[in-house]
């Protein structure tokens, strides 16, 4: 490296914009200190949590005792023994994940790819709507929860209030009973981030060729046969993206459910974060909770190249 | 209007109307293009509606009486119009929303501020310096971007009461600026500038610094300010983490403040509204100002993957 960097400081190197690697006139050092200041953060917040949470969940770390001692792999085995102190709860929040995401992700991926389509077409104030459509996204879970719980409220909520002028004259336990609670949870984050993958399909459909949809139609092809030959195959690679890019959104659920229902009813709504939030920062047994979120993570990087595989399987059929 | 708009439309295929014509598009239709022209209509609007009514009806619930609020035969629109819960955040000791407010603009500020500098300097190294490692760290930077954020949670935790950050804003402002996010989205808009007004700079002697400093942050003025308007509205909209760091109530930002606000208020909801009216108003100006950045940021994000 040294040596071509002499070369090129030379009086006789040849003319800057020739050059195809650019010219380097730095210091061997200048490079490393512009990385240093972001370099500090990103190993002090990212690259050492991820080990040390590997090492907290090999001991059972309660950061109040004096002492942490080692106990290997024992944080994770008594999530699988059914003696196991935290056992039940992490399984059943697991679960509660596991059906929010299952039911979610349709939702999440169909709707907006619906709006999408809606918004594709040219119409005046196109880009108003899209706006419109994109705000509850900016307000964040804190914002919308609390207004979801209002607007929810099985006793004085607006929706069921207009239920009651509908003709629907029992009270829906939005919040306090199932399936309701999971309906709830997952209209509002229908709601909330709809307009975000809506975005990110609407650039998709901008991307296909107009020429496609042009010899779809000397083909004398139907609106149908155009949006499963042309719109589908063209969108394949951003689906893959909004979909793993969803299910990891729903995996992470815990606002809507902390906001909401508080887990309720009879905590069959309190997700797997909450769980590792509750045992780890709120009961302070940091080793168990560790161990939690790095199972949790193994599933979760297991489902999205499952998810890869799938797409790419079908892209190849 | 309508005739340009279906003119417009001819322009484009019809992709997601229902029943379709194979000759394309036949005369004598007119009629029906009319009817399918009422009904998309109908489905924008049925749209507008589901969007904007919960967020009106938060605007004006923070307007009224609790009594009002609470009874389902109540108008829309208050009468009298009732501040009192604004007046009662405003002044509320326990409930220090104002406070609340200037932690969560204090701490989105400085996050914003820490996190565009420095992932500019390394992003910028990144995409035009050569030197040993460069691959192997921006792989190691970008890998960390498909980590789940919840992994960092009991670490990073332990980490900042370390520090002796927890319950302080310091939790909020720095340890984010891990991120990667930044870092690729700076380094690949800086691979985009053209190379030639950098390398005729240094042929006039000036060194990097002078080179990035004058040239290529000018130059990257857009990018910048989407990544700052991006930083903001995250840091500003984050729950879990502040939700778990933070504890007394002076120390609290917006977000975790409205859940203590919801659990002490139970039903008054024109004052947890008035709250999250508070926690909105920002965040809305700030997207009406900066509304194509931010959707434009998204929509590319699709793209790359």
């Amino acid at each position: 490296m040294t040596s071509t960097a002499v070369e090129q400081r030379a009086p006789h190197a040849p003319a800057p914009s020739r050059n195809r690697r650019g010219v380097r006139r730095h210091g061997r050092a200048t490079p490393y200190l512009f990385l240093l200041p972001y370099g500090v953060l990103f190993i002090g917040f990212m690259i050492v949590p991820a080990v040390y949470g590997i090492w907290i969940s090999l001991h059972d770390y309660d950061y109040l005792l004096p002492k942490q001692p080692w106990v290997g792999l024992q944080n994770y085995t008594n999530l699988f023994s059914s003696s196991g102190r935290d056992t039940s709860d992490f399984w059943h929040s697991m679960e509660a994940t596991g059906i929010f995401t299952v039911c979610s992700v349709p939702f999440l991926v169909v709707v907006p790819l619906a709006v999408a389509l809606l918004l594709n077409r040219r119409f005046h104030g196109r880009t108003v709507f899209r706006a419109i459509f994109f705000t509850p996204y900016v307000l964040g879970v804190a914002v919308v929860g609390v207004l979801f719980r209002f607007l929810l409220d099985p006793n004085i909520g607006v929706v069921n209030s207009y239920l009651h002028h509908l003709g629907i004259h029992r009270n829906i336990p939005w919040t306090t009973q199932l399936p309701w609670a999971w309906v709830s949870l997952i209209g509002m984050t229908v709601w909330w981030t709809l307009g975000f993958n809506a975005i990110i399909y609407l650039a998709g459909l901008q991307d296909i060729s107009p020429e496609l949809y042009e010899a779809a139609e000397m083909d004398g092809a139907t609106a149908w046969d155009k949006f499963r030959n042309v719109t589908l195959p063209g969108l394949r690679p951003v689906m893959l993206f909004v979909t793993t890019l969803t299910i990891l959104a729903s995996a992470n659920m815990f606002g809507q459910a902390y906001l909401v229902t508080n887990g309720a009813p009879a905590n069959q709504t309190r997700t797997a974060i909450m769980e590792i939030g509750t045992v780890g920062l709120r009961q302070y047994r940091q080793g168990a909770a560790a161990a939690m979120s790095y199972l949790l993570a193994i599933v979760l990087i297991l489902i999205s190249l499952i998810n890869f595989r799938l797409f790419r399987t079908r892209g190849e059929s | 209007m309508t005739e340009q708009a279906v003119a417009d439309n001819s322009t484009v295929p019809d992709r997601a109307a229902g029943g379709g014509n194979p000759a394309g598009r036949p005369a004598g239709s007119t009629g029906g293009r009319v009817a399918r022209r009422t009904v998309f209509w109908l489905v924008i609007a049925a749209l507008t509606v589901i969007f904007v009514a919960p967020l009106l009806w938060m605007l004006v619930t923070s307007f009224k009486t609790p009594n009002a609020a609470t009874n389902p035969n109540s108008s829309w629109l208050p009468h009298p119009v009732d501040t009192s819960s604004y007046h009662t955040l405003l002044h509320s000791g326990s409930m220090p929303v104002l406070r609340w407010f200037a932690n969560s603009l204090i701490a989105g500020l400085a996050n914003m501020v820490l996190i565009v500098a420095v992932d500019a300097l390394a992003a910028y190294a990144l995409a035009r310096m050569e030197f040993v490692g460069r691959r192997l760290i921006f792989g190691t930077v970008v890998g960390t971007i498909f980590l789940p954020g919840f992994m960092f949670l009991v670490p990073n935790f332990l980490i900042v009461s370390k520090l002796g950050w927890l319950d302080s804003l310091w939790a909020i402002i720095v340890p984010s600026a891990g991120g990667a996010f930044g870092v690729f989205f700076l380094r690949q808009f800086f691979s985009t500038l053209p190379r030639e007004l950098e390398e005729a700079a240094i042929i006039d002697g000036a060194n990097q610094w002078r080179v990035f400093v004058r040239i290529v942050l000018p130059l990257s003025r857009p990018a910048l300010a989407t990544l700052a308007v991006l930083t903001f509205l995250t840091n500003w909209n984050d729950f879990l983490w502040p939700v778990f760091v933070l504890f007394t109530a002076s120390n609290l930002t917006l977000p975790a403040g409205l859940s203590t606000l919801q659990n002490a208020a139970t039903t008054n909801y024109p004052l947890i509204m008035a709250g999250a009216v508070i926690a909105s108003v920002p965040v809305i100006i700030l997207f009406i100002l900066a509304q194509r950045q931010v959707i434009e940021s998204v929509s590319r994000s699709g793209l790359k993957g």
